[in-house]
């Protein structure tokens, strides 16, 4: 297949399959990997796909992704898979659901909300779909976000 | 039982909860007209940290307290702004609830109540956070109109500035479990934001005053404020327009009551204050009886 082609295959870890193109930074970005992880990640981007047109690819070689942490994904790819990898081989395989809850990955759009402010606060969201979309709302202040991408720290 | 330990947020209230205040309040009444006297809290303190001035509403707590036998301790607005400079919210909190059995908090940023609450040994009790919530001032909205006029089948104009006002929104949500009928009235730079509406059930529809004089129950006034326009010209055009006074008033029901969460400035004239619709005087003093009910229930 030519997603093979375009991503090796891992011996050990996570890939991450079925994310909406374009978004494979944000779901790096959510799982906490930056410039100063360790991991070997693989990505792809812009990879043809009969079922989306389009999609990105993730793989992440030597960590095996909490399935708490992946259903945080669903926020900005609700249609990922998920394939946990042991020695080449397929071990585990599942979709991202959305939490009800999501700590530490969004920020408020609302200045005046007392999680933008110096406080020891940890930012939390609720999370629901609304019509195909996801929406977030704010613990705190309440501030609903629907374009939640932008919001990613 | 205590039904809450915490007042946050009027959302976290059910229909009951919010008819198990007001009928508590009721039982005070007296006490909070002085009439007859309670030793309930006796021995307890309260604490008032307010962040932002509100004389009334920390008077208004203070009151309460006293008729019911309990202490008052207070951190003006000033104070707890030098507080503010050093100190993160959580800490003040944390200090403040080893003095005290309860606190009044009164704080400019959204969600700061919610916050404290998490960090609190404490009950806190929101007195208002910024542009977000002012539960005890929709309890004593409520009580008004179930005392003076019906929450049954109840149709009410809230009118002014329905866009920044907190009270006007919650008082919206708060009425809506009671299926009461709404009319909004207020200038289109002030209207209430659309996505408000969303998710809100209930009878809302935005009119004119004239059309719906004669039909409405209550009256709720709120306050435009001149620093929400950008100059003075369109302020007086649209102030003027939203304007009560006895004459507006001939053509309304005997049984209507005026409210406004005081102070005013001039969108209610002198005029009104001697007719019988005005409740607004009143309306300030239910906040004591409310305000009694919700200070034992969370400190018994
Ligand atoms: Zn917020």
């Amino acid at each position: 297949m030519s997603e093979q082609l375009a991503v090796s295959k891992i011996r050990d870890g996570t890939v991450i399959d079925h994310i909406n193109a374009g978004k494979a930074l944000l779901v790096l970005r959510i799982l906490g990997i930056g410039s100063g992880s360790r991991e070997r990640v693989l990505m792809a981007m812009n990879v043809p796909s009969r079922k989306m047109g389009k999609k990105d690819i993730v793989k992440v070689e030597g960590k095996f992704i909490s399935e708490e942490e992946l259903n945080r994904i669903a926020l900005i790819a609700p249609g990922a898979t998920i394939n946990l990898i042991r020695d080449y081989e397929i071990y585990k395989k599942f979709n991202v659901s959305l939490p009800e809850v999501v700590e530490g990955i969004l920020t408020c759009p609302n200045r005046n909300c007392i999680t933008n402010s110096r406080e020891p606060i940890v930012r939390r969201f609720h999370v629901s779909m609304a019509e195909d979309n996801v929406v977030a709302r704010c613990h705190y202040c309440g501030r609903k976000i629907t374009e939640v991408d932008k919001f990613v720290l | 039982m205590t039904r809450f330990r915490h007042l946050i947020s009027i959302d976290d209230l059910s229909k009951d909860d919010i008819l198990y205040i007001l009928d508590k309040a009721e039982e005070f009444e007296e006490i909070a007209r002085g009439k007859t006297k309670s030793r309930t809290l006796e021995g307890k303190l309260l604490a008032n940290l307010f962040f932002e001035p509100s004389t009334r509403t920390r008077m208004s707590f203070e009151a309460a307290m006293k008729r019911l036998g309990g202490d008052v301790i207070n951190m003006t607005a000033q104070e707890a702004s030098s507080v503010a400079k050093g100190e993160t919210l959580a800490d003040t909190i944390r200090v403040v609830g080893k003095y005290a059995d309860a606190i009044v908090l009164r704080h400019p940023l959204e969600g700061a109540a919610r916050f404290a609450a998490e960090h609190s040994e404490v009950p806190v009790i929101n007195a208002g956070d910024g542009a977000g919530q002012h539960p005890t001032q929709t309890l004593l909205d409520l009580y008004t109109i179930r005392k003076e006029s019906s929450l049954d089948e109840l149709k009410i104009a809230l009118m002014g500035d329905l866009k920044y006002s907190r009270t006007v929104h919650s008082l919206i949500k708060a009425l809506t479990l009671f299926d009461a009928e709404i009319y909004l009235v207020s200038p289109p730079s002030l209207a209430l934001p659309e996505e408000f509406l969303e998710g809100i059930g209930g009878k809302i529809t935005t009119a004119e005053l004239d059309e719906i004089l004669e039909e409405i129950d209550v009256l709720y006034v709120t306050r435009i404020q001149k620093e929400r326009f950008p100059d003075e010209e369109e302020y007086r055009k649209v102030a003027g327009s939203y304007k009560v006074d006895a004459e507006t008033l001939k053509r309304a029901k005997d049984s209507l009551i005026v409210m406004h969460p005081l102070p005013r400035v001039d969108e209610i004239d002198v005029s009104v204050d001697a007719t019988k619709h005005a409740k607004y005087f009143q309306q300030a003093f239910y906040g004591v009886p409310v305000r009694m009910a919700i200070l034992s229930e969370v400190m018994l």
